[in-house]
């Protein structure tokens, strides 16, 4: 287990031996099921026009649904509320290459987080480039090749294959960051570091991280960091302080903290890629739980069928019962009713 | 090295704040006009490594955008793409764009008017100078693109020499290596800033015949840490911009070193404004991984007396990141491009 977490940092790759199957199953028990519709060909497409790898989905506060994904190349499209097509943002922009994350801030601007080029970028809600964070690395200095060995010492102003971005209420800006450092970063508003904990070191203490892949920050300004290679999601204080570890709801995927004054989140225990024999028996379901990490409800799993998850990336919870998920595999976006008030309990 | 390298700025800049502390130098106020290039929907500005203007108040653009691509091919793998140049026009509207899939334009380094109103372009991945005619044609080009890449890229070469030469001196061609800048003299006759791989001053007359060379990596004067920028006053003296070194050397037309300015920083971006009494703007620009240093520009008299300085770095309107280039036709309006923040900023100095 060490090695491979060695082998993962080293080298960031994904889709080596992975960990032991018995891992990636959550430890809570009798959770009750929420039941919950997919909205039937939510999204609509242009014809020429396909989705890739749908890693990244946000929804603005008009309901307008944005999808990152890992097209021929990296591109964002802008749905409105119904899932017709509206266009497309940073065509042929340098600060996309490889997608990760998209989310909507509180004034609607729209925030990628791109883990090819390294860049965290803050688009106008019209798509223009408000704000870059990070910096591509140069191609005429030769970095075209998979980095080995140790990772380099982390710098305050760039990342390492960063995973998300969230905020607090005061406008601070929160980065994961990411595949090859295993740190949260913390800005100011303007952009300048004000802290991080972690490095570019992986660990298990709290507040060390082992591949960070997604964060949100919730209405008090504390930070939810899915902390995906240690099985756990780590909360952390405003000043990023380690507070709190959930340990119980499988793999730290991808985290959502919905909006509204009784805030919910919203974890996912994504099936792994791959689809080994059995791992979907214990994996793909997505936890609705209450911030202090007392679990609500669960729901989904995973198959390739509409309806089912196929190693879910990325969860859009600003409405706690209309959940936007953007699956890897299946290069899919659904929208999901949820009818909490119908769960039951139900023994796996 | 490359992640000691702000460590190093840090240290030359608190180490060096005693030694420099005279006169403290005076702010100059200034503002940022919002939104100073209007870009269609599906164009997005990337690294903005060069901006400039004509005679008529167009501004073109050489920005580090798109997608460098490697295609492969055969046993060798073959690069292209990923930079592009743009031109508006005096009210930042957008006109066109110029060398669109053209074989030189890789990784955007600088872009000059010269008094004919020709569009040159530095390439640093390419290793190109390129002329274009007002009209977009190209008129000329300097240097040439290596056939094919190699992946995993091998050990830097370190600066080259013809044989026997000194590291960086390069060769007596115009081979360049990671190319920075290009000025012009009253004659028309050109000079290449040869740049971040060469340490060297490359001249060529203005049919691009190769004159001569000098310069070597090294500290004495004379040599260049690295050759980032230059500009040529309308005396004929060539003001460098030697980076390595935190310094702007200065030469006459045949290369013989006449003084140095070393009192201003990191001499990323040059520019000489034109008219009877001329001004050096320079730019001590941040580090692209770094925002809590330096930043900030300083106009100068041409016997190096400073005027004042003005900005920091940071990613506001009139704040900057990593400026590599200033455009200062007019005294006291100047376009600055800017790395980190992806951006053009109109300035105009009160």
């Amino acid at each position: 287990m060490q090695r491979w977490l060695a082998s993962l940092s080293a080298t960031g790759l994904l889709l080596c031996a992975g960990p032991a199957l018995a891992q990636l199953k959550a430890t809570a028990q009798n959770v009750p099921e929420i039941p919950y519709d997919s909205v039937p060909n939510f999204l609509k497409l242009p014809v020429g026009e396909y989705l890739g790898e749908a890693v990244g989905v946000a929804t603005n506060s008009k309901g307008h649904v944005f999808v990152y994904h890992r097209s021929a190349t990296t591109r964002l499209f802008e749905f409105d509320q119904n899932g017709n097509f509206l266009k497309e943002i940073g065509k042929g922009y340098y600060g996309f290459e490889f997608a990760h994350s998209v989310r909507v801030d509180a004034q609607d601007n729209i925030w990628t987080v791109d883990e090819g080029t390294n860049v965290v970028t803050k688009f106008s809600p019209e798509g223009k480039v408000l704000m870059v964070l990070g910096r591509r690395p140069p191609a005429v200095a030769g970095e075209v090749a998979t980095t080995t060995g140790p990772n380099q010492p982390s710098q305050k102003y760039i990342f390492c294959r960063p995973t998300d971005v969230g905020w607090d209420p005061q406008e601070n800006i929160f980065v994961s960051d990411g595949y090859c450092n295993n740190r949260v970063v913390k800005y100011d508003r303007n952009g300048r570091f004000l802290a991080q904990v972690g490095s570019e070191k992986a660990g298990k203490e709290p507040g060390q991280f082992s591949l960070p892949h997604g964060i949100a920050v919730d209405g008090q300004g504390s930070v939810y960091v899915a902390d995906r290679s240690n099985f756990r999601y780590q909360v952390l204080d405003n000043n990023l302080k380690p507070r709190a570890t959930y340990d119980n709801v499988g793999v730290g995927w991808t985290v959502c903290v919905s909006q509204g004054p009784h805030q919910y989140l919203f974890a996912s225990n994504s099936n792994p890629n791959g689809n080994r024999p059995g791992s979907w028996a214990i994996t793909g379901e997505i936890y609705k739980m209450e911030l202090d990490g007392t679990i609500l409800g669960r729901f989904g799993h995973a198959s390739k069928e509409f309806g089912g998850f196929q190693v879910v990336h990325m969860v859009d919870c600003r409405n706690p019962n209309e959940i936007v998920v953007g699956e890897i595999e299946s290069w899919r976006v659904q929208k999901l009713i949820l009818k909490p008030q119908a769960a039951k309990a139900v023994t796996r | 090295m490359k992640c000691l390298l702000p460590l190093l700025l840090t240290a030359a800049v608190l180490g060096a704040a005693p030694v420099v502390a005279q006169t403290p130098v005076p702010e100059i106020a200034f503002d940022s006009a919002p939104n100073p290039l209007a870009l269609p929907d599906d164009i997005y500005l990337g690294e903005t490594a060069g901006v400039a203007t004509n005679s008529k108040g167009d501004v073109f653009v050489y920005t580090r955008t798109g997608h460098p691509t490697v295609s492969l091919g055969g046993a060798r793998a073959f690069a292209h793409g990923g930079s592009r140049l743009f031109e508006f026009d005096r009210n930042g509207k957008f006109v066109r764009e110029i060398g669109q899939n053209s074989y030189g334009l890789m990784y955007a380094q600088q872009v000059r008017i010269d008094p004919q109103d020709n569009i040159w372009i530095v390439d640093q991945m390419t290793n190109y100078v390129i002329k274009f005619d007002p009209e977009g044609r190209v008129a000329m080009l300097l240097g040439r693109k290596a056939e094919a890449i190699t992946i995993p890229a091998p050990p830097a070469r370190g600066p080259q020499a013809i044989a026997g030469g000194a590291p960086g001196a390069g060769e007596q061609t115009d081979l360049f290596d990671r190319p920075t800048d290009v000025a012009w003299d009253g004659a028309g006759n050109i000079y290449v800033s040869d740049g971040l791989g060469n340490a060297r001053v490359a001249k060529f007359n203005k049919n691009g015949v190769f004159i001569k060379s000098w310069g070597a990596k090294g500290t004495e004067q004379g040599n260049f840490g690295n050759a980032r920028a230059i500009a040529v006053d309308a005396r004929g003296t060539v003001y460098v911009g030697d980076g390595g070194n935190r310094r702007i050397e200065l030469f006459d037309g045949d290369g013989n070193f006449k003084t140095q300015y070393t009192n201003i920083g990191t001499p990323q971006a040059l520019c000489i404004t034109p008219g009877p009494n001329q001004f050096i703007y320079s730019s001590n620009s941040n580090p692209p991984n770094d925002i809590d240093v330096a930043g900030e520009i300083y106009k100068m008299r041409l016997d190096g007396s400073i005027v004042g300085k003005f900005g920091r770095a940071g990613k506001l309107p009139k704040e900057f990141g990593t400026v590599n280039a200033i455009d200062c036709r007019n005294d006291n309006t100047l376009y600055v491009g800017e790395i980190g923040n992806m951006r053009v900023q109109k300035l105009t100095l009160r």
